[in-house]
């Protein structure tokens, strides 16, 4: 449902993502990893169409550069790593934004579903009691998942997330991440997010995306992926080692 | 959950618009009445209803006086107001900026040069003594608005924010120097030029309202049309873009439309500061950031604002008239201080 081929995005002659080809069909959970400066981050805004980019990146067949931008936000959900709002708005106004493409346009049909999807989305994220609550109040985490709901009211195909567990406690990281998994359970449904705990990863992945200077390591299951070989590969390090060290901690 | 977190928007209601209007209405009987010849209330409003609705008007009223002289002001002073007070608000919206109004990006200052070397050379228009002055204005504002998206595009092919604004603030500065300039060469029009370049409404007449009434219909209908999309740009571009709004295009059509809007305002008034920085603050502090509320809100109060202050620019040194800039400068300044102040003990 939605591939890229051959993607290569650069910052004058630096590419961050370089050559990069992927594919993600309904029912995946695709974890981008990747140490930092990866081009994680960078291909997740070229999908967005945030970037300039050379190769192809296709929705259902279609290149998305020629799909109108309300068009691309009806299809493909993405929720940015960083989010702040200047202004007071109420949490149910940046929600409510979420319904903005299919309310744009002055031939748009009235969005009947929209106020059963914002009430909906507020509840999933436990934020029905913040509606009219400024959102310069919020903490970070509360900020993360008031725009987490803005892309479930938005209602897309695909959820693009970039750091979804940003500033969540773990409370909030296992009940964001089961949330979007019972998201997924709909027929034709898809999420691909970047993510920098690999053990979340391997936990709701279905696949993987190993990234390591702009370029794939590897792709596709996530167990066949996220394997130490490849994580020595691209980590210089033992990661399992590290992730029993961790574990020991709690024994 | 009661929380002191939660806000009350409940306040912006169709009784608020009213009361606005009715505000608005006041303010211009009021400023048509106080002057350096004082007229009754009851006079002001016999002489305009009668007008309106061709009536002969008594011989007793100051017809003159209120119909061709302080009329028209006040409906200029009021339509400026608003739609610099509509401009800023969708300016630090756009540009998610609280320091944004249409001068930041040089369309203001633009305007000002094309108006001031139309006075310093004579320049005008066969047939009419003041077309040349508002043409070149307003050509100076369209060259200054695609120099600078040239000059921000140039820079940074997305247009973002950060470049226009960057571009508009140097630009801003480059053309201050240039008024300034000519003003020290053309020593015949100086004072006319100091006074002009600080803003005043002395001797408009009804076709400068009737442009600024046409402008600000169809520019405020363009800005309330794209509430939802600056909402979008309030809260962030990359939020606005990935919840479908055609960034590139709605920020385009937003700039051309003030700057449509602020060239034919400074065409006719020369610049008046602060009034589209100051008043959509305190729009937002009444109704909240919501940009269906807030333009309406800015629209109103900055039509106040602006004819409160021609009032003071009038009657405070009478029979000597400040520039309006003067006041709206001074006022605006302590204004935003004291905003400034109390949103930063808020948070």
């Amino acid at each position: 449902m939605l591939s890229g081929k051959h993607v290569t995005v650069r910052y004058g002659d630096f590419a961050a993502v370089n050559d990069l080809s992927f594919h993600l069909e309904p029912g995946q959970w695709l974890m981008l990893a990747g140490p930092n400066g990866a081009g994680k981050s960078t291909l997740i805004e070229a999908i967005a169409r945030g970037v300039p980019y050379a190769g192809a990146i296709e929705w259902a067949g279609r290149d998305i550069r020629t799909l109108k931008p309300a068009q691309l936000a009806r299809n493909i959900g993405v929720l940015s790593q960083k989010n702040a709002v200047g202004y007071a708005y109420t949490v149910e106004e940046v929600v409510g934004l979420g319904r903005y493409a299919y309310q744009s346009g002055f031939l748009s049909g009235k969005d009947d579903a929209g106020k059963a999807r914002i009430e909906r989305a507020l509840e999933l994220t436990g934020l029905t009691e913040l509606r009219k609550a400024s959102m310069l109040t919020l903490s970070g985490g509360e900020t993360q998942r008031a725009f987490l709901a803005q892309v479930f009211a938005q209602d897309p195909q695909v959820l693009i997330l970039d750091e979804p567990a940003n500033h969540l406690d773990i409370n909030y990281q296992q009940h964001i991440f089961s949330l979007i998994q019972a998201w997924l359970k709909e027929p034709g449904r898809a999420v691909l997010s970047v993510v920098h705990d690999l053990s979340l990863a391997r936990r709701y992945g279905t696949h993987a995306l190993l990234m390591h200077r702009g370029k794939c390591v590897s792709q596709g299951p996530v167990r066949d992926v996220l394997t130490p070989d490849h994580l020595q590969q691209v980590y210089g390090m033992d990661v399992y080692a590290w992730m029993r060290d961790m574990l020991s901690q709690w024994q | 959950m009661k929380d002191a977190r939660m806000l009350k928007r409940e306040r912006f209601t169709p009784l608020t618009c009213a009361l606005l209007a009715l505000g608005l209405l006041l303010t211009m009987i009021l400023c048509v009445c106080v002057g350096s010849v004082r007229i009754s209330f009851a006079d002001t409003v016999t002489a305009v209803w009668n007008a309106l609705w061709g009536l002969p008007i008594p011989q007793n009223i100051a017809k003159n006086i209120i119909l061709n002289v302080r009329l028209p002001r006040v409906l200029c002073v009021a339509l400026s107001g608003a739609a610099l007070s509509l401009c800023g608000a969708a300016m630090q919206g756009l540009l998610r900026n609280p320091l944004a109004d249409g001068s930041t990006m040089g369309v203001s200052s633009g305007a000002a040069l094309g108006a001031v070397i139309a006075m310093a050379t004579g320049f005008t228009l066969p047939g009419s003594g003041y077309g040349g002055i508002m043409v070149t204005a307003m050509a100076f504002a369209f060259g200054s608005l695609a120099l600078i998206l040239s000059l921000a595009f140039a820079l940074d092919r997305s247009l973002a924010t950060s470049s226009i604004i960057l571009i508009g603030v140097i630009y801003t500065m480059f053309i201050s120097s240039v008024i300034s300039l000519i003003i020290t060469f053309a020593s015949d029009h100086t004072r006319s030029l100091s006074f002009w370049t600080l803003g005043s409404f002395s001797g408009v007449n009804y076709d400068q309202v009737r442009l600024l009434c046409l402008a600000l219909i169809v520019c405020g209908f363009i800005l309330l049309r794209f509430a939802p999309e600056l909402n979008a740009f309030a809260i962030g571009e990359d939020n606005a873009r990935h919840i479908g709004v055609n960034v590139k295009r709605v920020k385009l059509v937003i700039l051309i439309t003030v700057s449509v809007l602020i060239g034919v305002c400074v065409s006719i008034s020369g610049t008046v500061s602060f009034v589209g920085l100051v008043m959509p603050h305190i729009a937002r502090m009444l109704v909240g950031p919501n940009h269906k509320r807030l333009l309406p809100a800015s629209l109103f109060s900055g039509a106040i604002f602006l004819l409160l202050a021609d009032l003071t620019a009038r009657t405070l040194l009478s029979p000597i008239e400040l520039s309006i800039g003067v006041v709206t400068s001074i006022v605006g300044a302590a204004a935003f201080v004291v905003i400034f102040c109390r949103t930063r003990k808020g948070r």
